[in-house]
């Protein structure tokens, strides 16, 4: 292989081990994107994994999506866990015959070799009953250890997926710390040039959980969740579905951050997911009735 | 044998493994049911699984289908020509071709309908996408841009590929844009481009050149053999698990079995937890020592060969196993740091059910029936404190983190932590044991205080959910009360346990859970019914005394007899609507007119009746044959009555045998129905009386045959 640019050494470089992807997947007919500028529970909830998988034309993106998890911020103190973390996504749609293969391509880019190391297929449907979405697929284990989410969509904000998309979601930091051969996230190399990962985020897991968990003003917190859904309600009637969508990420993130404040009770908790779960099926609704004429004129075999 | 073998392959990605047995008998019995409506003979199938493809082989298929000739019946002489030429067009004839026959006095066209033999192989063609399309996954989806529409192919991950030879010839067809070809692909990583097959002859050898081992039988025995060796290599016993074999043998095509370790120091977590993490989560097996104690050795199961040995995959699967258990470490110190007692009182902020409190409420109610069973002498040689205090600690390991990950581990983990808070054993004991029986193997508690645990605890459940009605109708049990049922009913019966058990409607649960449960010890249903039905029998232990002795009086000739009288002299006295003595007293409507004769309080009033009746003296003299069983019945019901009072079942079959002779030689020589209405007064009384004293034993009426 010959390339121009300065040569990918995955191997020993967490950013590096990105680039490649972004090169791979670019080569093979995906927009590069930027991560959504929210703060999210997991990379499809990006709109450019949500809301694009409603509809019937064709998508093909790739991005890093930070993600935020709360509840399983450690401080900083344990090897494998995080409140915040990489994750690298992809959407196919619909889902191409040979996307198993360009998926194993990538992980060769990335260093692995599969007969070298044992890669497989589990089955593991995948279900976000906040998205009112679901679909098949595996999660894919590189001996033994779960380094990608492996998805075909088939519905999405309670509407079947016309087309089904793809979705790979690689779980960055873990794929890193098996290629770079480390025990501790914090260990690895940033940069391949000794900037290591705790160098960027030991410090902010550190303050970020503490906040999490101990620090974040609770009345604000049940506040704005009440304003997200309230925008949100707001938005939905101007008919901006997107608008919308954004306040119920927003209301989504905040539930999550009271739940590890360890302020809502088991039978509340039901409740809050089902007002969350529909602000995000209101806004898919809204967005799928905003688009449809025009989706049903230029696709005439598609309705919705 | 001669014929045609006929090879299918079905190429999809990763078939999920759990699903791969189903596939395999879902493949045959669609496909046998295609060839059966097309008339073509099938002999011997082979079903065969990887995870990425379903193969079918048929041997010695015919070439063609056996032609046929049927006839049709058309219209009658001097039908419209309409009619006429449209029977015609059905069945594919001239009208120069049709018969004349006569039909009930008229004529009638006839047309004879030749259907020639079909060529197997388009019979195939048809069957195929036949076949895919009804292919019952229990969960499907569609894919690809042909999923533009809802109505596109569903099948369990994309179907990428079909292989269809009959004899060495194509079978040509194609679903969903799929066509068939000669084509398919070996493995995944050990093999590069297609294959090309000749037919069912070499298929599975060409497919072994290319690292696929397409038989799951064989790759079964290849992981049994090779993770056995594995482990005898290091010294080594492997713990067996089928489970195992049959899910890693649906992850694999060429399944390599390897040995790692782990760090030694994880071995002071309980060897269920080890056991359980490497199982579930990492699809591995575990080892023994010499000492048959768990070792710090792991087989797991890789899909290739690697260069280097396998050293490299062994050494990344260490690494997540390792990452597991300082999870499960974890929870084993962090859970210990905190008494059961203490576990037990977060049990007050879990709602057990919303009509009926919370966890902690459940948990007092058991810890006082569980002292009381004990204190009663239900169960015995248990000390009443340990008894409650077991069942107050039984549940404390459902809000420990180790439960929270790994739930199956309930009261296993309540075990653990007892013994190392230095409760006694028996305490232990009762908290690790009482959710047993859960299983149809699994075994039933005999230790005193598990005993007393485990029955008060589902004795409380089944209570609880009956009274709220919350009762499982049809397949609907969403509390397994069922099992709590079934559960109960093994601890009493394998412990001998004495008590009222249930009334009422939860009675009637147990009934139904016994006869099922009995059905498979030979235990005829309609005999529990009969011994059930007598309405006061709540002691199942001597239920089943009672029913084992009539099965066994059922048995014999005259068991058989004596039904066959009862139901003779039944027949009559509802044909007759005598409703006997005791008919008198207890006419309360019930489907069962003795339903109230063993109330205590009607015992006297009935007593003074049958007494006072039997003093009358007859108005005519009996014939011999109505006096002997007149005496019988004055002999056996006392007899009969004394021995289901000592619970001496087999005498009381004894007594009732003694009626045979008497009721038969009473039906034969008697005429029941006199022209004098006091005789036949009298004999329809004595047949009361005589089905009566039946029922002091058991319903007959409910028995069947």
């Amino acid at each position: 292989m010959t390339r121009d640019a300065p040569a990918r050494n995955p191997a020993n470089s967490f950013q590096d081990m990105i680039l490649t992807l972004h090169d791979f997947w670019s080569a093979n007919g995906c927009l590069i994107l930027q991560p959504y500028d929210m703060r999210m529970g997991a990379g499809t909830f990006h709109t450019a994994t949500t809301l694009r998988a409603l509809g019937p034309e064709p998508w093909n993106a790739a991005f890093v999506q930070p993600c935020r998890r709360p509840t399983d911020g450690r401080y900083g103190e344990n090897p494998n866990r995080l409140q915040h973390y990489y994750q690298y996504q992809v959407i196919l749609k619909p889902s191409p015959a040979n996307l198993q293969e360009l998926y194993l391509q990538s992980l060769v880019e990335i260093g692995i070799d599969p007969l070298k190391h044992d890669i497989r297929f589990v089955e593991d449907d995948w279900e976000s009953p906040t998205l009112g979405a679901w679909g098949l697929g595996w999660e894919v284990w590189c001996d033994g250890m779960e380094v990608t989410q492996f998805t075909y969509f088939q519905q999405m904000g309670g509407f079947d997926c016309k087309p089904v998309a793809g979705e790979l979601t690689y779980g960055l930091e873990r794929l890193a710390m098996y290629i770079q051969g480390v025990d501790n996230v914090f260990d690895l190399n940033f940069d391949g040039r000794g900037v290591t990962y705790g160098d960027v985020f030991l410090e902010n897991e550190r303050q970020m959980s503490k906040w999490n968990f101990e620090v974040a003003d609770t009345d604000a917190l049940f506040d704005l969740f009440r304003k997200a859904a309230a925008e949100c309600r707001n938005a939905l009637d101007a008919e901006v579905p997107i608008a919308a969508y954004e306040q119920a990420i927003e209301a989504s993130h905040l539930f999550n951050l009271l739940q590890a404040r360890g302020v809502i009770s088991v039978q509340e908790r039901a409740s809050y997911m089902a007002q969350v779960r529909d602000l995000a099926r209101g806004s898919c609704e809204a967005y799928m009735a905003k688009e449809a004429d025009r989706w049903a004129r230029e696709y005439p075999e598609w309705s919705a | 044998m001669s014929g045609t073998d006929f090879l299918l392959e079905l190429r999809c990605e990763e078939i999920p493994a759990r699903m791969q047995a189903g596939a395999r008998a879902d493949l045959e019995r669609l496909f046998r049911a295609e060839m059966d409506a097309a008339g073509v003979q099938v002999g011997a199938i082979t079903v065969w699984s990887t995870p990425r493809r379903l193969a079918l082989i048929a041997r010695g298929l015919p070439q063609a289908t056996e032609a046929v000739s049927e006839e049709a019946k058309g219209p009658p002489e001097g039908a419209p020509d309409a009619a006429i030429d449209g029977f015609c067009r059905k069945a594919g004839v001239t009208r120069d071709q049709l018969t004349l026959r006569e039909v009930k006095g008229r004529n009638t066209y006839f047309a004879v309908i030749d259907k020639p033999g079909r060529a197997t192989r388009d019979v195939l063609a048809e069957a195929i996408p036949a076949i895919v399309r009804a292919f019952p996954w229990p969960k499907s989806m569609r894919w690809g841009e042909a999923s533009l529409s809802t109505e596109s192919l569903r099948w369990v991950r994309p179907l990428s590929g079909i292989v269809a030879i009959f004899g060495e010839d194509l079978v040509q067809c194609a679903v969903s844009g799929i066509a068939s070809t000669y084509a398919t692909m070996g493995h995944r990583f050990h093999h590069d481009g297609p294959i090309t097959i000749g037919g069912a002859h070499d298929y599975a050898e060409k497919l072994r050149a290319c690292h696929v081992i397409v038989d799951h039988a064989e790759r079964q025995d290849m992981i049994r053999a090779g993770a056995a060796k594995a482990a005898a290599d290091a010294g080594l016993t492997l713990v067996e698990d089928e489970g195992l074999v049959i899910e890693n043998a649906g992850l694999t095509e060429w399944p390599v079995p390897l040995l790692g370790r782990f760090d030694e120091a994880f071995l002071d977590v309980p060897p269920e937890v080890i056991q359980l993490t490497a199982r579930t989560n990492q699809k591995y097996f575990v080892c023994h020592d010499a000492d048959g104690k768990l070792a710090n050795a792991f087989v797991c199961t890789a899909n290739i060969e690697a260069a280097d040995g396998g050293a490299r995959i062994v050494d990344g699967n260490r690494k997540v196993l390792a990452a597991r258990l300082s999870d499960a470490r974890f929870f084993w110190e962090q859970d210990r740091k905190t008494s059961l007692e203490s576990h037990a009182k977060k049990l007050e902020r879990i709602t057990f059910h919303e009509k009926l409190g919370t966890v902690a409420d459940k948990v007092e109610r058991v810890a006082r029936l569980a002292r009381w069973l004990v204190e009663k002498g239900v169960v015995n040689g248990a000390d009443p404190d340990q008894a409650e205090q077991a069942a107050q600690l039984a549940k404390a390991d459902l809000v420990t983190e180790m439960v929270g990950e790994f739930p199956e581990l309930q009261g296993l983990m309540g075990g653990y932590y007892a013994r190392a808070e230095g409760l006694p054993d028996a305490v232990a004991d009762a908290i690790r044991d009482h959710y047993k029986p859960v299983g149809q193997g699994d075994e039933v508690p005999t230790a005193p205080v598990t005993v007393a645990v485990s029955l008060a605890d589902k004795l409380d459940t089944l209570r609880s959910f009956f009274a709220i009605d919350e009762k499982p109708t049809g397949s609907k049990d969403p509390f397994a009360l069922r099992r709590a049922a079934l559960g109960v009913i093994r601890i009493v019966q394998e412990n001998g346990l004495r008590l009222p058990i249930a009334e009422g409607d939860l009675l009637d649960f147990f009934a139904d859970r016994l006869k099922v449960q009995q059905r498979e010890a030979g235990v005829r249903h309609d005999l529990i019914d009969a011994v059930f039905a007598l309405g006061n029998e709540d002691d199942l232990v001597r239920l089943l005394a009672r029913v084992k002795a009539l099965q066994e009086f059922m048995k014999t000739d005259d068991g058989a007899n004596l039904l066959a009288g009862y139901k003779r002299a039944a027949n009559i006295l509802r044909k007759e609507d005598w409703l006997g003595l005791e008919g008198e007293i207890a006419r309360t409507g019930e489907e069962d007119p003795l339903a109230l004769v063993d109330d205590p309080d009607l015992k006297a009033v009935v007593d003074a009746k049958m007494a006072q009746a039997r003093a009358k003296e007859l108005s005519y003299t009996p014939e011999p044959a109505e006096k002997a069983l007149i005496e019988a019945l004055d002999k056996a019901g006392p007899t009969a009555a004394a021995a289901v009072e000592a619970e001496d079942f087999a005498a009381a079959m004894g007594a009732l045998a003694s009626l045979r002779a008497p009721i038969d030689a009473f039906f034969d020589s008697v005429t029941v129905n006199d022209a004098d209405p006091a005789k036949r007064a009298g004999r329809l009384d004595l047949l009361a009386r005589f089905r009566d004293a039946v029922h002091r034993v058991a319903d007959f009426s409910r028995i069947e045959g």
